[in-house]
């Protein structure tokens, strides 16, 4: 049966139950009205009702993981299996193939092998489905009848219901570590996979990266991270801050210091909506308008063998980027300076602006710098810019007319087109994304540590 | 009594008893405040640059966009006379009034006849004029008004790209040029707005490309993160403000949540192809798998939103509630919840437009394939709007250029829409306390 039919039963079954245990529940207030009921009727229905979805939805999740294996045991005990190779990668293509099949997503096979084994699974696939759902419904059943029998006026319906929304939310919010450790961890396996076949120095500190060409007896040589290292600095935390640190944070200083509350209100979210911008629309910016236009200024200026990549145009169009993230940053760490040492310094006889340069900034510094590094974060893990306006070859060079790459741009490069999982070019994918992860990570804890100190030291 | 309130002078280090009072009347010193004047005033064009130049940026941005991908939504059209009857189609009337239309029509010939007549009309190169998808335009003449089969009509058909791009004045081609002028003089080249660009998918004739497939997968996608990101996000927000014990494990949450808003979004697209693609074996480019991993993107975006706008509630609401006997769970569900939900849902909205303009990690999980029919459904293969911006990005044939722009003000417009609606349910809702 289809899923969405059986889940919308589920909840048929439950909603019933919640009308019926309110209703018995209701009617131990009026029949006699010897006993007060501890619960409100509706608190009855909601215990019901979790009893009647909850464990059949369980067993759900549960039943599909298990299935396709179950699904798969059965194929191999049907005669045409017999015919399969024992082991290996083309059988896993056979097995696929059939059951892509007898699933209706594809009609024709490569493996004449497949196309019998196609109705075996048919088979084992409705098979399994009817059992699921039959024992879904009868657990949805038989729970929401036991706890149907449990309704009595004195029964605690209230106290174990709101039990379980505890356990829900807690559960929900579990999944934020359940998130970061899927994260970490499946960053760290394939790695782990990776650095067995190409040793770890040779990735951190080899000069040289060409994937296209891994040789298989040394992979470790074509795989040295080193210029992704360089270009991802150079782009991000270099050219891109050159543009995001001056307008962002003369911005702040603007719109806070001199501006009109009229052109603040107005101007900060103008400013805002450069973030909201997506990404793609940058890189195409940036790719279509802005590398052409540096590419003939570079012509016009003498450089004859000015790249249409530049690492110059997608480090500006990063920069655009990520100015409002900067200015907003510079913008709370002035506001948290304390009005006393502002006021004072006008008092002095001091200029706006020479307050703004000797007392403002340097007491918001920290604050400041915090928001830097937050933004370089940013920068480097932007992808979608450097993938369409970077070049994908890898250089080490001190000149922004030329190309660089990024991290991120080679971890698309590498990731697409191939879908074999155990070579190293995949699986160099995700030990860049750990590098990456590592990266930003140590700078978010820096920058947070710096803020979190500085805002005490005012309090 | 009296002399005590006169407090003595501190005794510190003497004053220099010789030093007279600054004439600022002198020259030297009128000039160093002008210099200090002229200084304040140029630091301040500094800043008022600052804010103009950023501005101009998005404005630049905006507009390089508006004028190229207006054109996308136009196209340009040639008026093709057919003679029907000529033609001789072997279609009879009521073979068009059912299901079976298309087939009958494809499989009498359409689309060779529909170039026989562009040849008849504008010449040998006549084919070259017109798209390769004119004869659907025909087709469709037909299926709204069957009478036409025994007429000669002029139906205006989308023209090839070359002829399209040659009358915008793109003069890389000159024969394209030459043909453009002659069918602007004979009157039968037009401009239409581009319905099929709104209906249509992806072709590879960029004169065909349509957005729909795309826009249908974004929605799928985005129902998915919806449902999974809403949910999740504010439960969290509720355990985390009210219920959380002050312990390491809260600490743990909060940390990942926090940490977990900064991780770049493609290391989400490599947690995706790693767990739900090669672990779970769920389908590759289904709306599905995008809608989960922009889910776990934007989760924790709900979260800290959430959890301001529970914390903006004041207590004295549920101290009212507890005191009348609610339950803990009945505090939060029946009064701080509600009083929360706008500045919840502003939240989510902001969340949700971050996830549509989202690129990255979609295409690590396949959502990049070409893929010319809508998705019927979240199992099925699809692809996402900022997605086909790319891979429009990509296609050589100039034609493409202005669809890419076209696509790009349609997503804005999206994104545009959803922050207004953000604003103004924070404007309308938000109770300051």
């Amino acid at each position: 049966m289809n899923i969405f039919a059986l889940l919308f039963m589920i909840l048929g079954l439950g909603l019933i139950a919640w009308l019926t245990a309110r209703a018995r529940a209701a009617r131990f207030t009026r029949v006699g009205n010897a006993k007060r009921l501890h619960s409100l009727p509706g608190q009855h229905g909601w215990y019901v009702a979790t009893w009647a979805v909850v464990p059949a939805l369980i067993f759900l999740v549960v039943w599909g993981s298990l299935s396709p294996s179950l699904v798969t045991e059965q194929v191999l005990q049907s005669p045409p299996a017999a015919q399969l190779p024992a082991f290996g990668f083309e059988r896993d293509t056979i097995l696929a193939e059939a059951r892509s099949i007898a699933e209706g997503r594809s009609f024709g096979a490569f493996h004449p092998e497949s196309e019998a084994l196609a109705p075996a699974y048919d088979a084992a696939i409705s098979r399994y489905n009817w059992m699921g759902t039959g024992i879904a419904l009868i657990l949805s059943f038989a729970f929401g009848l036991f706890a149907f029998t449990r309704v009595k006026p004195d029964f605690r319906a209230r106290t174990r219901f709101e039990r379980a929304v505890m356990i829900l939310l807690l559960v929900a919010s579990l999944i934020a570590i359940l998130t970061t450790l899927g994260i970490f961890l499946s960053l760290v396996f394939e790695s782990f996979r990776f650095f067995q076949m190409v040793p770890i120095t040779d990735f951190l500190f080899g000069t040289n990266w060409s994937p296209q060409v891994i040789r298989a007896d040394d992979p470790g040589e074509t795989l040295g991270a080193v210029p992704l290292f360089w270009g991802t600095f150079f782009i991000g935390a270099v050219i891109a801050m050159l543009v995001a640190i001056p307008f962002g944070l003369m911005s702040a200083i603007y719109l806070t210091q001199y501006a009109p509350p009229r052109v603040r209100t107005w101007m900060k979210p103008i400013l805002e909506i450069l973030a909201g911008v997506p990404t793609v629309v940058y890189g195409y910016f940036a790719a279509l308008t802005v590398a052409p236009f540096i590419r003939d200024l570079a012509v016009s200026m003498g450089y004859t063998y000015a790249s249409s990549e530049s690492a110059l145009a997608a480090g500006i169009v990063m920069g655009i980027m990520i100015i409002p993230f900067v200015s907003s940053m510079a913008d709370d760490s002035i506001a948290a300076v304390p009005t006393a040492m502002r006021d004072g310094s006008l008092a002095m006889g001091a200029t706006t602006s020479e307050t703004i340069k000797k007392v403002l900034l340097p007491a918001a510094l920290p604050g400041v710098v915090a928001g830097v590094l937050l933004a370089v974060s940013r920068a480097i893990g932007e992808t979608m810019i450097v993938v369409m306006a970077a070049s994908g070859a890898a250089t080490i060079s001190l000149n922004p007319m030329e190309s660089a790459t990024t991290v991120t741009k080679q971890i698309v490069d590498l990731l697409t087109g191939e879908t074999a999982f155990d070579s190293p070019k995949t699986l160099a994918a995700f030990a860049l994304g750990l590098t990456l992860f590592m990266i930003t990570f140590v700078l978010n804890i820096v920058a947070l540590r710096v803020v979190k100190k500085y805002r005490e030291a005012y309090e | 009594m009296s002399e005590s309130l006169v407090p003595e002078l501190p005794t510190g280090p003497k004053e220099p008893a010789s030093r007279a009072p600054t004439d600022w009347k002198t020259d030297v010193m009128q000039k160093r405040i002008r210099a200090r004047y002229a200084k304040e005033r140029r630091f301040r064009m500094w800043g008022l640059a600052a804010v103009v130049g950023s501005a101009g940026f998005l404005a630049f941005l905006l507009v390089t966009m508006l004028w190229q991908g207006i054109g996308g939504f136009q196209r340009a059209e040639v008026a093709l006379p057919i003679d029907f009857p000529a033609l001789a189609l072997e279609v009879t009337p009521d073979q068009l009034d059912d299901a079976g239309a298309d087939l009958a029509l494809a499989s009498a010939g359409l689309q060779e006849q529909v170039t026989v007549a562009a040849i008849a009309a504008f010449g040998e190169d006549g084919a070259n004029y017109i798209s390769d998808s004119a004869w659907i335009a025909v087709r469709s003449a037909i299926k709204s008004d069957p009478s036409i089969l025994g007429k000669r009509v002029s139906i205006n058909v989308p023209a090839s790209s070359r002829i399209a791009l040659a009358a915008k004045g793109d003069g890389n081609d000159p024969d394209a040029t030459r043909a453009a002028a002659q069918l602007k003089a004979n009157g039968v080249l037009s401009n239409g707005f581009n319905i099929d660009f709104l209906i249509g998918s992806d072709a590879t004739d960029p004169t065909a490309v349509g957005i729909w497939g795309a826009l249908k997968g974004s929605l799928l996608t985005m129902l998915i993160t919806l449902l999974i990101a809403f949910p999740i996000g504010v439960f969290s927000a509720i355990y985390l403000e009210e219920y959380a014990p002050k312990n390491r494990w809260t600490d743990l949450i909060e940390v990942s949540i926090n940490n977990l808003a900064a991780v770049p979004s493609i290391i989400f697209g490599l947690l995706g192809l790693a767990v739900f693609l090669s672990f779970m074996n769920l389908p590759r480019s289904a709306p599905l798998v995008g809608g989960m991993t922009l889910a776990l993107m934007i989760m924790p975006v709900i979260v800290i939103a959430g959890r301001n706008a529970i914390k903006a509630v004041p207590p004295s609401i549920r101290d009212a509630a507890l005191g009348i006997g609610a339950s803990r769970i009945q505090v939060v569900f029946h009064h701080v919840l509600p009083l929360a939900l706008p500045g919840i849902l502003t939240g989510t909205i902001i969340g949700m437009a971050r996830a549509l303009g989202e690129t990255a990690p979609l295409l690590m999980i396949g959502m990049r394939a070409f893929i010319a029919t809508p998705p019927g459904g979240v199992f099925d293969p699809a692809t996402v709007l900022p997605v086909q911006i790319f891979l429009w990005s990509d296609q050589v044939s100039r034609g493409f250029v202005e669809k890419t722009s076209a696509a790009i003000i349609v997503l804005l417009v999206f994104l545009l829409a959803m922050n207004a609606v953000a604003i103004y349910l924070r404007n309308r809702f938000e109770t300051r306390w």
